[in-house]
């Protein structure tokens, strides 16, 4: 029995071995999901060795690899592949134009990475805030102005015209038409009152 | 430089993909099918 078994397993992995890739492409195309496994158990080396020594990186390799046998699955899939040529060298030839549009597509968007002793985000910053501080920041901004409503008129348009407007205190005399000191107290009052609306009703404005 | 082009035939030796890699093909293959209709050709992904 057991070497009954045994002979099916080596009679098995015989016929696995020598039916041609041309056999398992025609076992595959009629459904044999098993033949795909076979072509890329057999191939899979010498692709992935032919990819990774124009690219020299494995993560690269690895999405080439798969994207390789993607196009090899859809084209078979299809019925547009044709049995003239041998299949390891069209799978190769797909690979190797792969290889080409990585290259073409890197040449256009230059990556920049960072090495040990040198990391490009240590130079170049990102000065916008995340997500979570933009949310506090606005935030505030409007319990800020919701605060400033509450300002007597002169004084609201004199803090607004100083602080939104960025306007100089002579600018704002003029234009309210008061000299600069009465601008000036307006502008401190302002903020002596928005301190006490802020301190009685326990206002938190936190950036 | 000897040594050198050994170490990297070594390493050519050793390369083969993910086993992950592997299982996708494998499962986009599955899931994969062509429907025809006239002319036109749908690529449909079963999940």
């Amino acid at each position: 029995m057991l070497s009954g078994n045994l002979n099916l397993f080596i009679k098995s992995n015989f016929m696995e071995q020598t039916l041609q890739d041309s056999a398992l492409v025609a076992k595959y195309i009629k459904g044999d999901e098993k033949a795909l496994e076979m072509l890329i158990n057999r191939h899979s080396h010498r692709i992935y060795s032919f990819i990774f020594s124009k690219v020299y990186d494995k993560d690269i390799t690895e999405d080439i690899f798969q994207d390789t046998f993607i196009k090899v699955i859809r084209t078979l899939k299809r019925g547009n592949y044709n049995e003239e040529g041998k299949f390891l060298p069209w799978v190769m030839r797909i690979s190797h134009n792969l290889v080409i549009d990585h290259f073409r597509k890197n040449s256009r968007m230059p990556k920049f990475e960072g090495s040990e002793d040198f990391n490009i985000f240590s130079v170049l910053g990102d000065p916008a805030l995340n997500a979570e501080k933009q949310i506090i920041k606005n935030q505030v901004e409007t319990d800020v102005k919701k605060l400033i409503e509450e300002l007597p008129e002169d004084q609201k348009e004199v803090l607004m015209m100083r602080l939104y407007r960025d306007m100089s205190f002579k600018e704002i005399a003029e234009q309210t038409d008061v000299s600069i000191n009465t601008a000036l107290g307006r502008m401190r009052y302002a903020i002596i009152n928005l301190r006490k609306i802020i301190e009685k009703n326990n206002i938190v404005l936190t950036n | 430089m000897e040594k050198l082009y050994s170490y990297q035939d070594f390493e050519l030796e050793r390369l083969q993909p993910k086993e992950s890699t592997i299982e996708f093909i494998l499962g986009y293959s599955k899931a994969l099918s062509v429907i025809k209709y006239k002319k036109l050709e749908f690529d449909t992904l079963l999940n």
